[in-house]
């Protein structure tokens, strides 16, 4: 059986196992969670981490959501029913009725609208970070208080799963009247708890709201995320101080903590719609020659680095632009066809040496750029110059500190050589994961500094493709160039590992640490 | 007495402007941008349209003449404004105000606990010079002063996790809040920081006595007759605190931001740990203001020594 597959398959049983049989779920407690790191401000339309997305959330709602346990099913939120038309331009959505703010005010189809207009189109001195999502869409129409109608002007693949994506929680329109950065500085949704209170640089808390709109619902009294990281957090999960951590655990935190805890631990697995890519700057010689950048990933194992990195880091799955196991993602057969994705290392290497040979650069010398973060980046940091030392390479490992490394790779003027770049998405969406890959002067997170206007229209011809199966294909041919002029290439893709108390029931993981966090659904057996 | 005291006050003031000077044009000199870090995020910065990044430079005036954003920082702290957080956009006083209660109840504890072991051990240790006293007191500080406080502190916790399965609070309760679960919290880092510190003034204690003990006063109160004890208490400690006082003035002023990693290990919402988050942001205006204010305890701890050297030596107030 091939290893991708048995690992995959293992994931899966593992999901299998955490996920919890049908329980009466209890009421009351107070669930406490760490959080790794700290959100800048209030805002969600404004926030790209999931520091902000574990402590915030649970005070919003969205239109739609992720089901968590028949992920990528979607499932409403607000949203109580929807319809999409055949030419994928007009998306229909009714309303849940008594939805009520945690001010008391009712939510109406004008809040949507306002949330809506404030992502795609945001008034002077507010960010939105998802501006480029809504970008298709052409108005938002209100019909009554309970409909709301998006108008596109061009169909978009991705558009319904936008609706779900946790970072647009709707806001009240009169507070967005009052003040168009009032979320900026306050909390107030219509999610299953109020805020209750920010002690920077310490805690996050939120109590249950009464009046959420599905009733008996959330069964939390309130939450506590605490800011904590490293082993200290890892620490404090083994003390029982708190009862999860939703990002992640390397291998060696899992092992020590369901040693630690016993049967007490619960840990849920899944591949993770992350990875992590090594972009070259194709501005610098000898990287804007394609030769040098294929044969570089051509020098990479990927199949034996994922066996062994899996043991160490939070990588564990070889997977081309698109997360493996995701529906649109290259199947294993068509993987290998691609340089860099062989079986056979031996031959890539040789192909590898010959390319490099050809260039010019036989023995070629560089920095790959890294940042100092431990999990994943170091490991796969030294994989990857261990890999190229195997072809006679000389490769020096820069660890930055992620200012630093950000500075490295700024967009004007770049100073990297080989920078190893990670990507997350909240969700397995090739309009999200490509973008990585188009031409520098349509994507602002394309450190490779190319022009490529083939892969733009492969791009926007997937984006506008309705039917699946011809989106697959037109996504191979995007993935197949990409591969082969090897701008930015894919190492190997993210595994998650939550590891949390028994007590704590109703939580599912996905394969993004964006997704599933209202805790809506979340209870404590104790 | 009060021409020095004058004197060493008006010498605070060109420091802390060169400190503010120098802290806003290094920092500026350096890599990072706080925009890019803080947008970016940890998705990498999916779909932030340039347009974004500009807004948002222009918001924080980052796009100003360095000239403009130094006057009008330093016009704003003459005023006691220390501006908005780049990363929180919260006054930077409440950010450190939230959290200088923790740190500087830290440094106390540690302080008070250092003075109370290192003062005793100190002598003892110089009055029993070689003996199986000194010997013991020796090795326990120069422990102190090898093993790291953060390593300390990681073996504390462990133990603690092991034997009780229990660790320290993680939230701070103000000591007037919740006295008990105050102390539950901040003595273990105390402990830690207090045994290094404590090893410091120790070590310095004992060569000062032991230099003291030389001198021709000691030999000229011995020679009338003086019980050995009145010379010790009564003589020479009073001169031997001199350099340990100083130490533990700096030491205190360091403890104020200086207890970054300690902080980390106990999960601390301190000065410390806010400094390299700061750093890590480049949260322009949050380092200046922390500069300024580890300079100003710095500035202020000095000057507390000075008047008590003044104090402990008339020859100093005199002069």
């Amino acid at each position: 059986m091939k290893l991708s597959v048995l690992l995959l398959g293992v994931a899966a049983l593992a999901v299998a196992a955490g996920a919890p049989a049908a329980e009466t779920p209890k009421r009351g407690g107070l669930l406490k969670f760490a959080v790794s790191a700290e959100p800048p401000n209030y805002d969600c339309h404004a926030n790209s981490s999931f520091a902000f997305i574990h402590p915030v959330r649970p005070h919003y709602s969205t239109l739609l959501k992720f089901d968590a346990p028949k992920y990528p099913a979607i499932k409403g939120d607000l949203a109580e029913s929807w319809t999409v038309a055949k030419d994928g331009l007009t998306y229909t959505f009714k309303l849940r009725k008594g939805v009520k703010f945690h001010d008391g005010s009712a939510l109406t189809s004008a809040d949507i609208k306002a949330t809506y207009d404030r992502l795609r189109n945001p008034p002077t001195g507010v960010r939105s970070l998802r501006q480029a999502s809504y970008a298709d869409v052409a108005s938002i129409e209100t019909p009554d208080p309970l409909t709301v109608v998006f108008k596109l002007k061009k169909a978009n693949a991705s558009m319904l799963s936008n609706f779900a994506s946790p970072w647009d929680c709707v806001y009240s329109a009169a507070k967005l009247k009052q003040d168009p950065k009032f979320p900026e500085r306050n909390i107030m949704g219509t999610g299953p708890f109020v805020f209750a209170g920010h002690v920077a640089g310490s805690h996050w808390t939120g109590r249950r709201f009464d009046d959420y709109f599905e009733k008996g619902k959330p069964y939390l009294n309130g939450y506590v995320a605490i800011f904590i990281s490293g082993a200290p957090m890892v620490n404090a999960l083994a003390a029982g101080e708190v009862l999860a951590e939703f990002r992640g655990h390397s291998p060696a935190d899992r092992d020590r903590l369901l040693k630690a805890l016993g049967d007490r631990a619960v840990a849920q697995e899944s591949p993770w719609v992350c990875s992590l890519v090594v972009t070259f700057n194709t501005k610098k010689k000898p990287f804007d020659d394609a030769r040098v950048r294929r044969a570089l990933s051509l020098a990479i194992d990927r199949w034996g680095g994922a066996q062994a990195l899996s043991k160490v880091a939070l990588v564990r799955h070889v997977g081309g632009i698109l997360r493996p196991g995701y529906d649109l993602a290259a199947s294993e057969k068509e993987l290998v066809t691609y340089p860099g994705f062989s079986r056979d290392i031996n031959a890539s290497r040789a192909e590898a040496k010959k390319l490099l040979k050809e260039a010019g650069v036989p023995n070629l010398t560089f920095t790959l750029t890294n940042r100092t973060v431990a999990m994943p980046y170091t490991p796969v940091g030294v994989f990857l110059i261990d890999q190229w030392r195997q072809i006679g390479l000389n490769v020096k490992h820069e660890q930055l500190e992620t200012r630093l490394y950000l500075a490295a790779q700024q967009r004007d003027k770049p100073t990297f050589e080989a920078a190893l770049d990670f990507n997350c998405d909240f969700m397995d969406e090739p309009n999200l994961q490509l973008q990585k890959y188009l031409s520098h002067d349509r994507s602002a997170i394309n450190y490779a500094q190319q022009t490529d206007r083939v892969l733009d229209d492969f791009y926007d011809k997937q984006s506008g493709e309705l039917d699946r199966k011809k989106r697959y294909a037109i996504i191979r041919d995007f993935e197949k160039r990409a591969l082969e002029q090897a701008y930015t290439i894919p190492t190997i893709w993210w595994h998650r590992i939550i590891v949390h108390h028994k007590a704590l029931k109703g939580w599912h993981i996905l394969p993004s640490h964006y997704a599933g966090q209202d805790l809506a659904d979340v209870w404590l057996d104790q | 007495m009060l021409r020095y005291t004058v004197q060493r006050i008006l010498l605070m003031i060109p420091t802390l402007v060169g400190v503010a000077i120098l802290v806003f044009f290094l920092l500026r000199l350096m890599p990072g941008d706080p925009v890019a870090t803080m947008l970016l995020g940890d998705a990498g910065g999916a779909n932030i349209p340039k347009e974004v990044i500009e807004q948002e430079r222009a918001r924080l005036g980052l796009d100003q003449p360095l000239w403009v954003q130094f006057f009008k920082w330093f016009f704003g702290v003459l005023h006691g404004d220390f501006g908005y957080s780049m990363w929180t956009g919260k006054p930077v006083a409440y950010e450190v105000g939230i959290r200088l209660e923790l740190s500087l109840q830290v440094a106390i504890m540690a302080t008070i606990l250092a003075v109370l072991l290192a003062l005793p051990l100190g002598t003892l240790s110089a009055i029993f010079k070689d003996t199986w006293i000194d010997q013991t007191i020796r090795v326990f500080s120069i422990a102190g002063l090898a093993v790291p406080s953060f390593w300390l502190g990681m073996i504390v916790i462990l133990l603690l996790l092991t034997y009780f399965s229990w660790i320290p609070p993680l939230t701070f309760t103000s000591l007037w809040e919740n006295p008990w679960e105050n102390l539950a919290q901040l003595i273990w880092p105390a402990l830690t920081v207090g045994y290094r510190y404590s090893a410091v003034s120790t070590r310095m204690m004992r060569s000062s006595i032991l230099e003291v003990l030389q001198e021709d006063y000691i030999r000229t109160a011995r020679a009338k007759g003086v019980a050995e004890r009145w010379v010790v208490a009564r003589h020479a400690m009073r001169n031997a605190l001199l350099p340990v006082v100083t130490v533990i003035g700096l030491e205190f002023a360091f403890l104020i931001g200086g207890l970054v990693v300690t902080e980390q290990v106990f999960n601390l919402n301190g000065i410390g740990r806010l400094f390299v988050q700061a750093v890590a942001r480049s949260d322009y205006t949050m380092i200046q203001a922390l500069v300024l204010l580890v300079s100003v305890f710095f500035v202020l701890i000095n000057f507390v020594t000075d008047l008590l050297y003044a104090f402990l030596d008339p020859r100093i107030r005199y002069r």
